[in-house]
């Protein structure tokens, strides 16, 4: 089995990729919840002038006639106008692509922008659907029934973790 | 004919008689003994042999009401629950307030040769409150004594003239206790379920403010009052105190009432929609306990039909009422355990009490007694469900429960009427 | 006694008839649930789409407008596809059963039936006989519950005042024939409200109301003493000149809210209320317009919790 990735290393890295895709009027969304973290982490290093956005796809998700409500959404909040912006969409693990396609739709309610950029930790591999992520911090081999989920400890240290799926 | 009950448990309440034995019926009557061999012998070996019940509140629903139940089904229902002899309330459509009306009921009721009927006369025309019927016509065509059902008079003055003129003839009136204008729009007893449900409520003080008044006007016009479906333990008490003084006053209570309570209501199931209403655990509490000690004369079964569909409605829309033919016997066997009565004791409010009450010679067991009997498996537990009763009223809170007590035989007049297949 | 018809096998949320009877965590499940809704109204396409495809069914037994719009709205906001009915104009004065008309409806292909009757209990009448995958959500049945209405006014007093552990409520009027009072007072004593007030005469309050929780006060000024959450209840114009209150000007002497009577409770009370209000009977107007009222932005909570019992019972 491979060794994961650490996240805290791969954070520096993930930041200056982007600043090569950025402009000041770029505008960044972390996906709740591990997105959230990793975008909190990113935001500041790029010097963007529109305050960070989160979004909680729990009303867009695909699944909702067999799982219900389940989880505890959360606020989705954009304190910046997305109509004509260039988004930068960071979440932690890219995997089926469901989740991307949830929160696309969801930022298309907010208004129309003037392009969608993908960002992510950590790819599993696994696409359900064509969605790829414009930046990537690391590929990895997730074995059969493991998910992959980013933690955050007391003290804000990110790190990503195997568990069992179900 | 000559017919031999052999070997059962004979229970007389009226004597106290508990003890396997033998009894010989010789054309239509109880007799000691007979000396010919018997044209025809049951078997009532583990069975008890007790007099046939006596049941002085049940809805036949003829005439009027066919569509619900009719007299035929009804009266099966009565036989297979060891119900010899039944009184029927005027409540029916239209009220018994004529004796062409009264007449036609008790002929259907002799020709189909069940239990016996006891017709009961509306006190006021149409049971309307406002003017008295022909008491002495109707006491001629067959009723044993005159009611309201539950249309209690309204205005006093008209009550005290029908109590009054009752009272010339000797006639006993049988009233349930209600303040309408207290109990007006009530569905439910008026206590913390009532509030929590949102259901309005019929105080407890609408049956003893009636109850007051009814009792001074015994005092006042010397009228001979039987007190119909007591619900509150107030009650119970005014009229063990009544009974005290000397007055002439008796009282039953319905059977659904010495087991159920309000807490009963649940999720709004409108099979526990009665009239009156299920009170508190208190109040159920004083009605078994005053049963037990004789305050309370007899037990009826309020049988009423209810189609089901006017049951499937919400609560304050449904219809009032639950059948109670067949459960009359388990359900006074139930109550009869929970007090730790002696089987002739827990009898008692059915058969003797309640002969006592209608003024007849049955319900004992005893030389020269109509031979109105029932046999019945006192240990046999069955479960109450649609399809175990005959009445055309499916309607009970019991539905589901295990009682036990089943009926095997029951004989009017000396007559098998019902045999458990 | 079956069990709690609100809840499927496995204790999730399937019909919201009540809230007596919810465990405390699903009624803090909608009102945590409903701080996310509150967020759909602020962007350009107020919507989400989570009952697309879905119908949802507003029978309405007794008219009533507000209620049946924010229902609408709430409905409309998840995607959902919704119908109309004003039973009391169309089958039932044919005689139609309730019964009945909840199965020609269900034939219909409904997922959420939202219904308000004037018989109390009605709504579990209805939730014993629609099929699995039906949900009946309870707008108002009889003066028995109005749920929806208790848990907008439960994510109010949250919204401003946080801790409900803290907290003296006082609810002021006719409490007897209140659905909105009954469905509060449990939902506050569910979340540990250490103090939950009636203040009304007593033709105005129900039978061993105390059962509930509540400590009864027929003096609005002891009853308002302190107080931090003020909620005022409708006075219907029938109570007026019958046999339980005298007048409405007597009434609003003794029972109606003031700024006078306000200044008795906490300096930072809220004043709610269910509405429609009558100026001058229960509420003055200096009260309902000043800084403590948040009359108005109940009604915009009322949509967000909407949308969350619709998206909870929808999905379970």
């Amino acid at each position: 089995m491979t060794k994961l990735p650490d996240a805290e290393t791969l954070l520096p890295g993930l930041a200056a990729e982007l600043r090569a895709h950025i402009t000041p009027a770029t505008a960044m969304i972390g996906l709740h919840t591990g997105g959230a973290w990793v975008a909190e982490r990113l935001h500041p290093l790029l010097g963007l002038k529109a305050p960070l956005g989160f979004m909680d796809i729990a009303f867009y998700r695909d699944d909702y006639s067999k799982e219900g409500l389940k989880h505890d959404p959360k606020r989705t909040r954009i304190p910046f106008e997305v109509e004509g912006r260039e988004i930068l969409l960071v979440d932690d693990v890219l995997y089926t692509g469901r989740t991307v396609r949830a929160a696309m739709n969801e930022l298309f309610d907010y208004g129309r922008p003037k392009s969608i950029a993908l960002v992510v930790l950590a790819d599993r591999g696994g696409r359900q659907l064509p969605i790829a992520a414009q930046v990537c911090g690391a590929q990895v081999d997730v074995p059969g029934g493991m998910r992959l989920r980013l933690k955050r400890a007391a003290d804000g240290k990110l790190s990503l973790e195997l568990e069992r799926a179900g | 004919m000559n017919l031999l009950i052999k070997g059962g448990r004979v229970v007389d309440p009226a004597s106290g008689r508990d003890e396997v034995g033998d009894v010989f019926v010789s054309d239509g009557h109880v007799v000691e003994s007979f000396r010919e061999k018997p044209q025809k012998t049951i078997d009532a070996k583990g069975l008890v042999v007790a007099p046939g019940l006596i049941d002085l509140s049940a809805r036949l629903r003829e005439p009027g009401y066919e569509y619900k139940a009719t007299l035929e089904s009804e009266m099966d229902a009565a036989v297979a629950g060891g119900v010899t002899s039944l009184a029927c309330p005027p409540d029916t459509d239209p009220p018994l307030d004529e004796p062409g009306l009264v007449d036609m009921l008790r002929r259907r009721a002799k020709a189909l040769a069940r239990a016996r009927v006891y017709p009961v006369g509306a006190l006021t025309v149409k049971l309307a409150g406002e003017r008295l019927t022909e008491m002495a016509e109707l006491a001629e065509a067959g009723c044993v004594a005159f009611s309201q059902a539950n249309a209690p008079v309204a205005n006093t003055q008209v009550l005290w003239h029908a109590m009054q003129y009752a009272a010339t003839f000797g006639f006993p009136v049988w009233l349930r206790a209600e303040d309408r204008s207290l109990a007006h729009g009530g569905v439910a007893h008026d206590g913390e379920v009532a509030t929590r449900l949102g259901l309005p409520g019929i105080p407890a003080f609408a049956e003893t403010i009636a109850l007051g008044t009814l009792l001074q006007l015994v005092r006042a016009t010397g009228s001979r009052v039987h007190v119909c479906r007591l619900s509150t333990a107030v009650a119970v008490e005014m009229i063990r105190a009544a009974k005290k003084e000397g007055l002439p006053v008796s009282c039953d209570v319905g059977i659904h009432h010495v087991h159920l309570s309000e807490m009963d209501l649940g999720y709004y199931d409108s099979h526990c929609r009665l009239e009156p209403p299920l009170r508190s655990q208190r109040d159920r509490e004083a009605l078994a306990a005053g049963l037990a000690d004789g305050t309370v004369d007899c037990a009826v079964s309020d049988h009423t039909p209810v189609d089901e569909d006017q049951k499937q409605m919400p609560f304050a829309e449904a219809e009032p009422g639950a059948t109670g033919l067949e459960l009359l016997l388990p359900l006074m066997l139930k109550w009869g355990a929970q007090k730790k009565l002696p089987l002739a004791k827990a009898l008692a409010p059915v058969t003797s009490g309640a002969a006592r009450i209608l003024g007849v010679q049955s319900g004992r067991i005893e030389a020269g007694a109509p031979a109105d009997l029932v046999l019945f498996d006192a240990g046999q537990s069955w479960r109450v469900a649609p399809e175990m009763l005959r009445s055309q009223g499916k309607n009970t809170p019991f539905l589901g429960y295990e009682l036990a007590g089943r009926v095997r035989t029951t004989i009017v007049a000396g007559n098998v009427v019902y045999e458990h297949p | 006694m079956p069990g709690n018809p609100q809840l499927n096998a496995n204790g999730e949320l399937q019909h919201l008839l009540s809230i007596e009877g919810l465990p405390r965590e699903i009624l803090t499940q909608i009102l945590d649930t409903a701080e996310p809704f509150a967020g759909v109204t602020e962007r350009e396409v107020k919507k989400v789409p989570l009952l697309r495809g879905k119908s949802v069914f507003n029978l309405f037994f007794e008219a009533s407008t507000r209620t049946r719009t924010t229902f609408e709205i709430a409905a409309k906001r998840l995607s959902a596809d919704v119908i109309n009915l004003n039973v009391s104009v169309s089958s039932q004065s044919k005689g139609e059963s309730l019964l009945d008309t909840v199965a020609n409806l269900s034939a219909m292909q409904a997922d959420v039936f939202v219904v308000r009757h004037g018989s109390s209990g009605a709504p579990y009448l209805i939730a014993r006989h629609v099929k699995p995958h039906e949900h009946v959500i309870n707008a108002g049945d009889g003066r028995h519950a109005h749920p929806t209405q208790g848990l907008l006014d439960l994510y109010t007093i949250r919204h401003y005042k946080k801790d409900f552990t803290r907290l003296t409520v006082a609810i002021v009027g006719d409490v007897l024939h209140s659905r909105v009072a009954r469905s509060l007072i449990h939902g506050l004593t569910t979340l540990g409200v250490p103090e939950v007030r009636v203040i009304g005469p007593q033709t105005l309050l129900p039978a061993g109301v105390e059962s509930l929780g509540v400590h009864v006060f027929h003096d609005m000024r002891a009853g308002l003493k302190d107080c931090d959450v003020v909620v005022m209840l409708r006075l219907q114009n029938e109570r007026m000149n019958g046999a339980l209150l005298p007048s409405a000007q007597e009434y609003f002497k003794h029972y109606g809210l003031t700024a006078a009577k306000l200044a008795l409770a906490k300096p930072d009370a809220i004043v709610m209320h269910p509405g429609p209000m009558n100026r001058g009977i229960e509420i003055d107007s200096s009260v309902a317009d000043g800084p403590h009222s948040v009359i108005l932005p109940q009604v915009t909570f009322g949509i967000a919790v909407r949308m969350a019992v619709m998206s909870i019972v929808a999905g379970n």
